[in-house]
């Protein structure tokens, strides 16, 4: 496995990006050096090998260069300076439908785009009842395809896009299309691809799909490879240096009868922390400031992760706590999380009071303090658990 | 990207060479490159035009039929105001007329289409790869299919004239189709790639068309012209012949309308029109090919400036 398919080789591409395209200011600007030109480099030096049967993931925000540097390999641009060298056939599949007309049907709709992605009409023959049957939407391949939803759109041209048979496959964020079980067999699709030891290139901002698909990651910011390596590395990375809970503003509102004023993680020594492995406790602390007398309140707290899925989440009346009217001062309170089983990644603690029945909240501060866990690269999802194996 | 083969195992990668993407062409190769690359997207190709077609007409009531009865009814239109109400003196004016006419169409229409044909698919260009060419070159194959039907309508309407038809002069036809492809091809190219970098090429063509018509030998015997400028000198002549259009007319009507004067005006181009039509040919033929070096040289920048 040390065939070479990509190399990358020092390649930095340049926009220029004019303000204006009529003739009158070409014309008009031209003498004067005022022609309104910027430039911006998209990609700088970056330079890489892959090998063959290699699942690569290009991660970084919005407008790192990360689609710049798929669509340099797919040739689609020409890089400003250096080289992109390659083996074998690349499918790109760079936005889904992107060859599609409107006024076609489904059938002809397949027929035009498997052969802008280089299939010969024989192999589409071939490859034709595959490609409606994994689309899925059989008794509408001969409708128009400006009559379909934009589900059934991309169901469509994914289903074409992976018939494609390349050596490499350039994949752009395609795989977040369609609904669950429809992503599920574009997943599956892809790990097929890989089973055949094809080469994958991948730019997605979904973290744990990099994770759970590639086995090298490169993380680009302005252009420039930051990291090139094994994807724990770069996905830890990665959240250090964008980390959700300080980038979004809190959100914080209520009717402010009670007002959270303190949010605190700590350790099981009560010092304030804010990395933990799997298996620590985890105490949130909470203060509680009083404005207006309350009888009755509830106060709850949710975990979580980068994406924003709920992790966790409990309050005083889940757990069968009543607590105690207040009339003024200051109420503080710890919620505990033992032995808590989450994998690598960033959480983030939303809190909240209100009372117990309305749909009103008194005070909520969403994000407003958050913890890593480091749980190093043995396994993917979403919570930790101590697995073995053993040999039977 | 390598020619499109079988299903394999791609167990065969290491077999497979190291190739650059886009590779940097010289400017005087790279042309057969090309062609290699074009004729490798072939299908892409047939498939285009088939879609331009379809798609052209699609939802009006007349459809595909369209495309015959627009440039019928040009025909018409030109043949009662030039021939009806200006009383040409060309005889059996609408033969005349449609034998010009027909290569007009064609040159007319892959022009107007073929500017539009890589802004207007902006989508593709940024999001996969084929070779560029194939976008105006579809535009020209999709036109080219109309000029076939066209040309079959002109035979009906000369065979109803009862005009008879030197077999001879009508090897004319296919020796000016050659520099009427090239020549439009080359046009094709060009503006196809302009109007990305610059997008007043759109409307400078819809000008620069309508003059171009007016200057070639179409509504009017070439007669009339050359009365016209013989006074000017012979120079302003040998400009008015500089156009390929013109010469290509010329060959058109040559072939069909076939009658050289009447009542000593001068119909059609009096002299050695096989040597010029020679002349544009292998001119069409260094413009094509200077029409691609520049397509080539324009198209590595054609996905960041869309």
């Amino acid at each position: 496995m040390s065939d070479i398919v990509i190399r990358v080789a020092d390649v930095s591409k340049r926009f220029r990006i004019d303000k204006d395209k009529s003739l009158k200011e070409r014309l008009v600007l031209r003498k004067s050096n005022r022609v309104p030109v910027e430039d911006f480099w998209a990609l700088r030096n970056v330079s890489f090998e892959l090998e063959a049967g290699s699942t690569l993931g290009l991660i970084g925000h919005n407008g790192s260069g990360k689609s710049t540097l798929l669509k340099t390999v797919g040739g689609i641009l020409t890089p400003t300076t250096g080289f992109v060298e390659k083996r074998g056939r690349i499918a790109a599949l760079l936005e889904l439908g992107a060859g599609f007309h409107p006024d076609l049907s489904g059938r002809e709709n397949v027929y035009l785009n498997a052969s802008i992605l280089g299939l010969t009409k024989v192999q589409t023959d071939r490859y034709f009842d595959a490609i409606v049957d994994f689309s899925g939407i059989e008794q509408f391949i001969d409708t128009q395809v400006k009559f379909y939803s934009s589900g059934m759109y991309v169901r469509l041209a994914f289903a074409v896009a992976v018939h494609v048979d390349p050596e490499i496959l350039l994949v752009d964020e395609v795989l977040s299309v369609g609904d669950e079980p429809f992503q599920r067999k574009c997943l599956e699709r892809i790990k097929t691809f890989q089973r055949e030891g094809r080469t994958i290139v991948f730019v997605t901002h979904s973290l744990d799909q990099t994770r759970e698909l590639c086995n090298r990651v490169i993380l680009l910011e302005h252009g420039e490879m930051i990291i090139d390596g094994p994807p724990v590395d770069a996905i830890r990375t990665y959240r250090d240096r964008y980390a959700v809970p300080e980038d979004e503003p809190v959100v914080d509102e209520g009717t402010g009868e009670l007002t959270i004023t303190g949010v605190e993680v700590v350790g099981s020594d009560g010092v304030k922390r804010t990395e933990f492995v799997p298996g620590d406790d985890v105490s949130i602390q909470l203060e509680v400031t009083v404005h207006q007398p309350v009888a009755a309140w509830v106060c709850g707290i949710e975990v979580r992760n980068q994406v924003d899925t709920l992790v966790f989440g409990t309050n005083s009346q889940l757990l069968g706590c009543t607590l105690p009217a207040l009339t003024s001062g200051v109420q503080r309170l710890r919620f505990t999380l033992p032995q808590i089983p989450m994998t690598e990644g960033k959480y983030a603690v939303t809190a909240a009071v209100h009372p117990p029945e309305a749909a009103k909240e008194f005070h909520r501060v969403d994000r407003v303090s958050g913890f890593t866990v480091r749980s190093g690269s043995d396994q993917t999802g979403v919570v930790y658990l101590r697995a073995s194996l053993d040999l039977l | 990207m390598t020619e499109p083969r079988p299903v394999h195992g791609p167990a065969a990668v290491h077999d497979l060479p190291m190739e650059r993407v886009n590779a940097p062409q010289g400017f005087w190769r790279g042309f057969g490159g090309t062609v290699g690359d074009i004729w490798r997207y072939r299908e892409l190709l047939t498939n285009l035009v088939r879609k331009e077609l379809k798609v052209k007409y699609k939802g009006s009531f007349l459809g595909f039929a369209w495309s015959l009865v627009r440039p019928l009814l040009m025909l018409a239109i030109y043949y009662i105001a030039i021939g009806k109400f200006l009383k040409s003196p060309v005889p059996s004016f609408v033969v005349f007329l449609f034998s010009g006419l027909v290569a007009w169409t064609f040159f007319a229409d892959v022009v107007n289409g073929a500017t539009a044909a890589i802004t207007g698919n902006a989508g593709l260009i940024k999001k996969v790869y084929f070779p560029r060419e194939i976008l105006p070159l579809a535009v020209v194959g999709a036109a080219l299919i109309q000029f076939a039907l066209m040309l079959g309508v002109l035979f009906v309407v000369v065979l109803a004239t009862g005009r008879s038809l030197d077999l001879l002069k009508l090897l004319y036809l296919p020796y000016a189709m050659v520099p009427l492809l090239l020549f439009t091809t080359a046009i094709a190219l060009l503006m196809s790639a302009a109007n990305v970098y610059l997008r007043d090429t759109s409307h400078l063509v819809e000008v620069g068309l309508l003059f171009w018509f007016y200057m070639t030998p179409i509504l009017y015997a070439f007669g009339t012209v050359q009365e016209k400028i013989a006074s000017a000198g012979g120079w302003v002549e040998q400009i008015y012949l500089a156009n390929p259009m013109a010469v290509i007319a010329f060959g058109f009507q040559e072939a069909i309308y076939q009658t050289e004067t009447d009542n000593g005006l001068q119909l059609l181009y009096g002299g050695d029109l096989a040597l010029r039509l020679g002349v544009v040919t292998v001119a069409s033929a260094a413009f094509l090919w200077f029409a691609q070096r520049i397509f080539a040289r324009a198209q590595g920048n054609f996905a960041q400036e869309l």
